[in-house]
């Protein structure tokens, strides 16, 4: 079976709070350096069947209307070498 | 003919019966609605109560509005029916697209619980003509994803053509765009806030006042007259 990642991000001009705690825990921690932390979504898709154009519309259709609301976030759908 | 209220019973809805309860109070005949139904039982008017429906998987609100009920309150809300979204509710119209924005972890990335001055910025809307222009009311708040968020062309417009229905007063309790509480579409039958008016009803409960009360008999009025 064939692996597609959705991930799926806040749209930069967004303010992420859980990204922010993140990134203001790392000093406190010894992880210095890290000037940005931005926290998203990864959904993994095993597909039955082969990953062609349409299967991959289909993805793309179905992160645009239900994984991804895209009045606040961005996505990228890609196919995962076995 | 009493007006039917009705009100959707989501997995994980919370406050059906509040609101099922304020419907009753004002004077209507409220009507238990559940979500696998697509039938709306002929209501005059839906409230999508708060809550958390599907545990706020994915995102609060995205799962409920694929539900087979919201297929007709979708449809009837275009059509003109009054829908009036309470928190959760709120976070489902917005998925929906029923209004504009979205609903995002509070700022503080804390649960909020107090009551909350608001004032009554469009007295206009199905579910706020017993009020009055920029009357300020204070109904219970408590939310984790009470953000509201729309890029800065949509909240323009929504200022330009009086669509901020409600704002926070003193506090804005979550980092809320402009302080935005609740909002109308350009109908105006079709209303969303975060804030909970079915917890301030009677004097017994809530915030000791019945503020909110004041939603349910809007819309009565409204379809009395309709």
């Amino acid at each position: 079976m064939a692996r597609v990642v959705v991930d799926v991000m806040l749209k930069p001009e967004i303010l992420d709070p859980q990204g922010q705690a993140v990134q203001r825990a790392l000093p406190r921690l010894g992880f210095e350096g890290i000037a940005d932390v931005r926290q998203g979504k990864r959904f993994e898709l095993d597909v039955e069947g082969p990953i062609d154009e349409a299967a991959l519309a289909r993805i793309h259709e179905m992160a645009e209307t239900f994984l991804a609301n895209t009045v606040i976030e961005d996505f990228v759908v890609k196919v995962e070498e076995a | 003919m009493t007006s039917r209220i009705g009100v959707v019973t989501f997995p994980g809805t919370l406050d059906d019966q509040d609101a099922l309860r304020a419907a009753r109070l004002a004077g209507a005949e409220p009507v238990p609605l559940w979500h696998r139904d697509k039938d709306l039982h002929q209501v005059d008017a839906v409230v999508l109560a708060g809550g958390f429906s599907y545990g706020d998987y994915l995102r609060a609100g995205a799962i409920s509005r694929f539900s087979p009920v919201m297929e007709t309150v979708i449809e009837q809300a275009r059509a003109g029916m009054p829908v009036l979204g309470i928190c959760n509710g709120f976070q489902i119209l917005t998925e929906a697209h029923l209004l504009p924005g979205a609903m995002l972890r509070n700022n503080h990335l804390h649960f909020v619980c107090r009551d909350q001055k608001l004032r009554v910025e469009n007295a206009g809307t199905a579910w706020t003509a017993d009020y009055e222009q920029g009357q300020e009311i204070s109904v219970p708040l408590k939310n984790m994803d009470g953000r509201y968020v729309a890029d800065e062309r949509t909240l323009d417009e929504l200022e330009a053509e009086g669509r901020v229905a409600f704002r926070y007063l003193d506090v804005n309790p979550n980092g809320s765009l402009r302080d935005i509480a609740g909002i109308t579409n350009a109908a105006g039958n079709v209303v969303g806030l975060m804030p909970h008016p079915e917890h301030a009803v009677e004097p017994l409960v809530g915030t000791g006042r019945t503020d909110g009360l004041g939603f349910f008999t809007s819309i009565l009025k409204k379809l009395v007259n309709a």
